[in-house]
């Protein structure tokens, strides 16, 4: 335990200044060259930078590149090859407006190096009950894992500073749970994430200075998936990331199929004072915003505030599971 | 404001750890013998076909929860 102490320290401070400095550069390198969308939840016509997945995953990599040369696991390095390959992913789709079915695919191509390093245990555990064997099915729950992360996160990503800010919680969440089931190593890797997303949601956060795009959405969902995988902590994973599966779900089972986020009916409209109100459009796809404004307008931040409220209500039931892991009946 | 969204959630975290409950007491003992090289894939296979009814059961109870929270919220 002590000595994963320093080069933890090391990681951590790499993973946030590298995000909290790299990041004003990014903005003005695409600002220069006019990389920018309209801010659709502004009074005022606002240009933002994006995407800023560059700094994300310079932040996450760098730290774990320095945490793989203190401990040279497999497990380290299939997060780093699976963050990257998802940041290509979503670099692609920032670039061009890639069909529904191309992240989904494509994602879980990245998965490849977790089952080929071989950094997965194929026993599922459950709170309570203890853990079941599932090698084939388990190898099919990793190709799956990391496109409904990925994509996860990136459909929360709708208003200035949920997905950084959500990812934060829900990573943090995360990482005091492995370190809870003494898995200390991936607790670390963890950590790198939490604060390479805590650094990125300084700009990030209400009003934003720069969107993350797909590429930044998707390396923070990818990580996280590829975290779970590799520290066995899948259930937990997913319980701290519940209202952004809630989101997913009620997206889904509204609008029955599965399509890129560009193509679909913005689910909300705006009040005369700016705030958000939900559309009367009938066929607009039901999403957790919409919920959240369902019985009154809110702002952009209020609506910001009360995810994260959900985020850390969902993140201290994770925390509760991972105490429960030690129970058995 | 948003409390049957948090009703929501600890909903679904229970129907994790009951689904998981049943993928533990059910699923994980379940074996089968007798077919030579096929055992292991059959057995998968049935693990596979158990685990999908469950995700189905699931799915189902939390569309029936999310009609229940949205008829609340129209209603209030």
């Amino acid at each position: 335990m002590e000595q994963l102490i320093i080069p933890a320290i090391i990681a951590i401070v790499v993973a946030f200044f590298s995000v909290y400095g790299l990041t004003p550069f990014v903005i003005r390198a695409l600002e220069k060259r006019n990389i920018t969308v309209v801010d659709a939840n502004k009074k005022e016509k606002t240009m933002v930078a994006r995407p800023g997945g560059l700094s994300i995953i310079v932040g996450i990599e760098s730290s774990l590149i320095i945490l793989y040369v203190f401990f040279p696991i497999s497990e380290i390095l299939a997060v780093i090859l699976t963050t990257f390959f998802a940041f290509i992913v979503g670099l692609i789709d920032d670039r061009k407006t890639m069909g529904g079915w191309f992240k989904p695919l494509a994602l879980a191509f990245c998965a490849a190096p977790i089952l080929l390093l071989g950094a997965y245990d194929s026993n599922l555990s459950f709170p309570l009950f203890g853990s079941v064997s599932i090698p084939l099915l388990y190898m099919a729950l990793v190709v799956f894992m990391i496109p409904i992360m990925g994509n996860t996160i990136n459909s929360i990503d709708v208003l200035n500073g949920v997905a950084s800010g959500f990812t934060t919680i829900a990573s943090f969440a995360l990482s005091i749970s492995l370190f809870i089931l003494q898995n200390y190593e991936v607790g670390i890797i963890c950590l790198c994430l939490s604060f390479a997303s805590l650094a990125f949601y300084k700009y990030h956060k209400f009003p934003s200075k720069v969107f993350p795009g797909d590429s930044g959405a998707i390396t923070f969902g990818a990580a996280y998936g590829a975290i779970a995988i590799v520290g066995g902590v899948e259930v937990i994973a997913a319980i701290a990331i519940l209202p952004a599966i809630i989101n997913s779900f009620l997206f889904l089972s509204s609008v029955k199929k599965i399509v890129e986020h560009r193509e679909i009916k913005n689910p909300t409209s705006h009040t005369d004072d700016w705030k958000l109100k939900t559309t009367s459009e009938n066929h607009a796809p039901i999403t957790l915003v919409r919920l959240l404004i369902a019985k009154k307008p809110l702002s952009e931040k209020q609506i910001g505030i009360e995810i994260f409220k959900l985020a850390i209500f969902s993140g201290i039931l994770a925390i509760i599971t991972a105490f429960m892991m030690g129970v058995n009946f | 404001m948003s409390l049957p969204i948090f009703s929501f959630i600890f909903a679904m975290w229970i129907l994790i750890i009951i689904g998981g409950g049943l993928m533990v007491v059910f699923v994980g003992p379940l074996s089968f013998s007798g077919y030579g090289d096929f055992d292991p894939l059959i057995n998968s296979g049935a693990k596979v076909l158990i685990a999908m009814i469950l995700i189905f059961i699931w799915v189902f109870a939390l569309l029936k929860i999310k009609n229940w929270i949205f008829r609340k919220i129209a209603n209030t």
